[in-house]
Formats: structure tokens, sequence, C-alpha cells
């Protein structure tokens, strides 16, 4: 009787003294706005970036369209170029006036329509040529791809016209799933919602961890009756808290802001964010008790966590077509399994191959960063 | 003049010393560019080399046989399964263990045969539209080289309009030779602006700018003084970048490092001018990292480093026209691909020495009533 009583006791205990460590965390954050100001400024601002400054989308590419043929046949394929949403398309007869603008980087890419290519036509050999500047190579691409999508468009309706031109024999109807109107929002969210959570998760409890480290109020903590795991608890449950507030921001924004839709279930999306969040959180701990400077636990925290998010979890680059050694990477930061996650269930559904394995990986990871976490501060307490 | 310059070379002596002395401080400042430098270069590539897809094939003729077989010896496309129901596309797809599904229909051949145009359906996982997009233009430039084929095989008119593509500076379109150049810039950027910030801010944190206030030195010394040494950790920075992109990737460079030294100095004293500015908002050196990180990210995003300038919103463009990281990019990769001079690139570095000039000096006078 009396061991169980002395048990309820030290559980009290326990909870009596977390709940005081979380009490201290929240007001140390409301002392300094500026951990909040970041908390909250930070994803509004990110959400405004990737929502509008980082479209995908093509419109409005300056290009120039040489008229060297003065026929009707050319006059009309150049104003499809026009005509075109893609293009902002300037005409010029002179090639030399062209190599000029592009030159100084006035247009990005050259239409020439050659001399002949209205009697050309008939003989079924005349010749468009599509000029881009490479410097930026993936722009580059787009340029061709839309420029030679427009000749087909105007090929193509000439074909329904009724004019003599032959269609080739195999066509392809293409149809993307899950993003039919190929909004390049809909796979920007899932990575602003894992550069979010990376952010207030990791960054920010890294500088605040490394801050106590730097200023001796941890060992400070450490001579008091606490235990190492009930600190870690009271660090943990505030940035919690404002990681889910920064996730709620994203998720509304996504819903209204968007128009992302949401196909799988709430609850897998939640579990998920949270885990990751979790993920976070442990690995912005982890690094902070272990170099225990904000200067360069904010770096390290920059390089481990925040790049890994942007470049290695597929959100922007395909993982398959990189290097094995740099695939074989990507494994072992856990940006990937949340990103793979969130298109899923933002996009496709609840696919339970997908997202069973993606979540245990992420609770794997948080408790594997806990438990080191926790080991790294019971050592400093010996 | 010259104990003023004295003075000055003494403060930088001593800034680089607080900023070098420890260790890990140092491994910090230049490891992560070099790897940086080089994940950039291996991650960066909108160049797929490897697209999964399941054929559905109804047809099940020679000419199904053939169009596939066009597919798979195409180097990038790899057959992961045959399908042989309608329910197995949505698997396929879903599980993503295929990016995209090719569905012949069963009247293929014959129409082919009869000369009319015969549909191949491609269904591709958009929750990467970006990928799938790429993969659907591989997917196009397979089928017209099977046209070509087919049409020199059993004749036919041919396309009334052949399209010749050509690209300027980097004609095989590699991503890595845009990318590499425009990282000098990037990575230094948020590097510079957390030095020059956190230097004032230790200082204040610390409570050791109040010494320095005692000292014979004057604001503008002072200033240089932590400006200085920011600017030379930035250069030596973008000389390991510089280093890994010349002699890992081998990336061809076309014009002359002068040109590109006098405008990364240039750039540095604008990106340590705006951490100037910044560090007089802050107290403290959270709030330093915190504020250089919140201003390092919109200027990297927009940069025109992943997406185009262009196509951004009207009044972000605008936003952009201050931001020193869009020139210096342009700079960077017009040295590298085009190899232009100093004179062709006028455009973009006056607007950089505006924002070095005006920043350095309404930092200055901020600073000055600070002290005062």
């Amino acid at each position: 009787m009396s061991t169980s009583d002395s048990h309820y006791g030290r559980l009290l205990a326990k909870a009596w003294r977390t709940q005081a460590l979380i009490k201290k965390e929240c007001r140390q954050i409301l002392r300094d706005p500026s951990t909040i100001i970041v908390g909250m400024v930070l994803p509004v601002v990110l959400i405004l970036l990737f929502g509008y400054g980082l479209s995908l989308d093509v419109k409005n590419i300056p290009i120039a369209v040489v008229l060297e043929d003065t026929s009707p046949d050319a006059a009309e394929l150049a104003s499809t170029f026009q005509l075109s949403p893609y293009f902002h398309a300037r005409l010029m007869t002179s090639m030399a006036q062209a190599k000029d603008l592009m030159l100084s980087h006035d247009v990005d890419g050259i239409i020439r329509i050659r001399p002949d290519f209205s009697r050309e036509m008939k003989s079924g050999n005349a010749l468009v040529q599509i000029i881009a500047h490479g410097g930026d190579a993936n722009r580059a691409r787009i340029i061709q791809g839309y420029a030679e999508g427009t000749v087909g468009q105007w090929t193509a309706r000439r074909v329904a016209e009724g004019q003599d031109v032959s269609s080739g024999p195999v066509f392809v109807q293409n149809r993307l799933w899950f993003n039919e109107a190929n909004e390049s929002s809909y796979f920007l969210v899932p990575g602003l919602v894992v550069l979010v959570m990376t952010v207030l998760g990791s960054l920010l409890t890294a500088l605040v961890v490394a801050r106590e480290w730097e200023h001796g109020t941890f060992e400070a903590l450490f001579v008091t009756p606490v235990r190492a795991g009930e600190i870690l608890v009271a660090k943990v449950i505030p940035y919690l808290g404002l990681g889910i507030f920064g996730l709620v921001l994203c998720m509304l924004a996504a819903k209204f802001l968007f128009a992302v839709p949401f196909r799988g279930s709430l609850w897998v999306l939640s579990l998920g964010s949270l885990l990751y969040l979790l993920v976070a959180l442990g690995l912005g701990m982890l690094i902070s008790s272990t170099v225990k400077a904000q200067f360069v636990a904010g770096l390290i925290t920059v390089v481990a966590a925040f790049l890994p998010a942007l470049m290695l979890s597929g959100f922007i680059f395909d993982l398959t077509s990189l290097p094995v050694a740099i695939q074989a990477l990507t494994y072992i930061f856990p940006a990937r399994y949340y990103v793979a996650l969130l298109q899923t269930v933002l996009l496709a559904g609840d696919v339970w191959a997908i997202i069973l394995p993606n979540l245990a990986m992420l609770a794997g990871f948080a408790s594997l960063l806990f438990l080191m976490t926790r080991a790294g501060f019971k050592k400093q307490l010996d | 003049m010259l104990a003023s310059f004295f003075r000055i070379v003494a403060l930088v002596r001593k800034e680089l010393l607080a900023m070098l002395k420890d260790p890990r401080a140092r491994a910090v400042l230049f490891v992560p560019p070099a790897l940086q430098c080089l994940v950039f270069g291996y991650v960066v590539n909108y160049d797929l080399n490897r697209v999964s897809y399941a054929a559905f094939d109804r047809d099940r003729s020679a000419a199904s046989y053939e169009f596939l077989a066009s597919l798979d010896g195409s180097g990038v496309f790899q057959r992961v399964a045959n399908l042989n129901r309608p329910a197995d596309v949505n698997t396929m797809i879903d599980e993503r263990r295929a990016l995209l599904v090719v569905q012949i229909d069963q009247d293929f051949e014959r129409r082919l045969l009869a000369g009319k145009s015969a549909d191949v359906q491609v269904i591709a996982d958009g929750r990467n539209s970006n990928t799938a997009g790429t993969a659907l233009n591989y997917v196009g430039t397979v089928v017209d080289t099977f046209n070509a084929a087919w049409w020199t095989a059993h004749g036919g008119g041919g396309p009334p309009i052949r399209v010749s593509t050509r690209v300027w500076y980097n004609s095989n379109l590699e991503t890595r030779r845009s990318i590499l150049p425009s990282l000098v810039g990037t990575l230094t950027l948020a590097e510079v602006l957390l030095m020059t910030a956190m230097s004032l801010a230790r200082e204040k944190e610390e409570g050791t700018f109040d010494q320095l206030l005692v000292t014979p030195f004057r604001p503008a010394e002072i200033m240089a003084g932590k400006a200085l040494p920011s600017l030379l950790v930035g250069l030596s920075q973008s000389t390991v970048i510089l280093l890994v992109a010349q002699l890992w990737f081998r990336v061809p460079f076309a014009g002359s490092f002068v040109t590109l030294y006098v405008s990364l100095i240039l750039f540095l004293l604008a990106a340590s001018g705006i951490g100037l500015l910044l560090s007089s908002l802050v107290a403290t050196m959270q709030q330093a990292l915190l504020i250089s990180f919140l201003v390092a990210m919109p200027f990297t995003l927009l940069s025109g480093l992943f997406t185009s300038l262009s196509s951004m919103p009207e009044a972000l463009q605008y936003f952009s026209l201050i931001n020193p990281l869009r020139y210096m990019i342009d700079i960077s990769r017009r040295v590298y691909l085009e190899g232009v001079g100093l004179d062709r690139l006028a455009f973009d570095l006056w607007p950089l020495a505006v924002t070095a000039v005006l920043s350095l000096s309404i930092g200055g006078w901020v600073f000055r009533r600070q002290l005062g």
C-alpha cells in the first residue's frame, strides 16, 4: 500500500515539476517576443512567397518572332505566338535585331520563320527555328516545349480547318492525374508545409536551446531536482504549440488561398504532421545540445535540416534521377518521408501502401532523436 | 588618414580573430558552402534519367510492340510492369510504382495501317507536376521519332512543318551549367548577412559594444571594421565554391575571373551593407540569426535561381529590383556562359553599386545615431 502511494506521489511530483517548467518556458518565450514574431511571421512570409513568387507555371516569356517570310501563312503562325498566353512576342523582320535583344536579355528566345516557309509547307518541308537562351537550362527547356507546342497547335488548327496537311500517325493524349490543371501550387504547397515545419521546429529550438547553453542557464537547471526527461518535455511543448499554429496556418492557406484538394483523411494528415514536427524539434534539440553555441547551431541546422528539406525531399527535384550515392543520402533525412506522405494525402487520397511505411519511418525518427537527446542530457548531468 | 587606416586594420584583425578562433566556427564557415555546392551540383537537375512506366497494351500487335520498344530503347524509360486490367492502372499510379502508364487502344495497328492517326494515352502521376511534365515531354519526343520512322517505312506525307531547336550558350541544356555559377552569390549571401548582423549583435549582447564606444575609433571606422571582415570571409567562401565548380564539376568558364571578382566585391559590399542595416534592428544574437534568415530566404527564392523572374507577379518583380542576388546571379551566368566583360554588365553593376552605397550610408547614419 505504501509503495503504490509513493509511486503515485512520485508521479504527481513529476507532473507538477514538468508543469512548472512548461510555465517557465512559455514565460521566457513571451518575454522576448522576437521568437513569437518569427514563429508567426515566417509561415506567412513563406506562404506568400511560395504561393505567388515561386510559380513554375509559364506565362509571358519574352520572345522575338522573326518573320522572314511575308506570306499570310507565316503571319498567321506569328500571330499564334502573339496570342499565346505563354509568350510575350515581339514581331520583327531582321534576325540581327533579334540576336541583339537576346544578348541584352530582353528576350529569352527567338522563333525564326524562314523566307520560303509558305512555299515549303506544300511539300511538307517548311522550317521553323526555335532558339532558346541556355543561361537558365530549365527555362530553355520550357521555352522549347511551349514553342513546339504552339507550332503544333497551329498545325492542328489547319488540319481541323480542312487544309491539306497531314497529322502524325501516332497522337499522344496526355492526362495528369491528381493535378489535372497542371497547377504548380499543388506540388509547391506540400513543400511549403515541410519547410515551415522544419524552420519552426528545428531552427527555432536549436537557437533557443543553444542560447541557454551559452548563457549557462541549462547547467543551472541541472542542479535543481528536475530530471532530464522533464526538461526535454517542457522545452518541446511550447514549440510544439508554435509549430501546430504554423501548420494550421499553412493548411488554411492551402485550402482557401491555393485551393489544393484534400483527398485523404484529416487524421492521417494531422498524425503525420505531428510526427514530423516532433522529428524537427528533436533534431533541433539534438544539434543545439551537442554544439552549445548559437552561431554554429544555427548554421548546422540550416545544413542538416533546412537544405535537405528543400533539396533532398523530392518536392522540387526528382529523387529517382539522382546519382545513387545521393539517393542513398536522401533516406537518412526525414523530410523525404513527410513529403511523400503529404503529396499522397493531399492530392491522391488514403493510399495505405504509401502512408503506413512513411508514418512508421517518421515515428522511428522521432523516437530515435528524442532518445539520443535524452541520453545526451543525462550525460551532462553526470 | 594613415592612423585611421591602421585603426581599421586592427579592428578587422580583431573581428577576424573573434570570428575564426573557434575551430567549429571555422569549419562551419567553409565546409558547408563546399558541401552545398557539391549537393546542388548533383541534385538540382530537372532532367530525368529514369522514368518508370507501366504498359497497358490492349492491342498486342506488331505495331504496338514496336511503339513500346521505342520507349524502352530510349534509355530513359524503364518498363516496370505490363498491365492486363484497367484496375491495375490505378494501383500503379496510386502506389507510386510507376510515374507513367502508357495505354494503347485495341485498334492501334489497324488505324495506323489504314493511314489514320491512332491515339496513345499517357497517364502521369501529377503529385509532382514538374517531374510529370518533363516525363510527358520525353514521351512526345519518342513519339515524334516513332512517327518519323513510321513514315519512312510505310510512306505518308510527313509532318507539314519541321521544327529545329537550338539552345545558345548551353547547347546540351545541362542544368548544372546554369546552377553552379549562380551558387557563387547564392551561398555567400546568407552567410555575409548573418556574419555582419551577428558581429554587432554579439557585442551588444556581451556588453562589449559600450567598451568599443570609449575607444578612439570613429563610428565610420567601427563600421568599416565590421563590414570588411565579412566581405573577406565572403570572398573566400565564393572562392571555395568556384574551386568546387572548376575542379570537381569542370564547368566551362567563358569569361574572365577579374570581371567575376570585381562584380563579387560590389555584390558583397551591398550584402554587408544590408547586414549592417539589419544589425541596427536587433539586440541579441538570436534575433540577428532569425532576422537574417528571414531576409535571406525571400532574396534567395525570388532571385531567379529556381524559377524565372518574368513569371512572377508584377509586385514581386518590383521587389526583386532591390535584391542584390538577382543581379549577381545574372552576372555570374553571363560571365560563365557568355563570357561578357564589365562593359556589357553595366545594367547589373549599377544597381549593386547603388544598393551598396545606400545601405552602407544609411547603416552608418543609424549607427552614428545609436552611438550618440
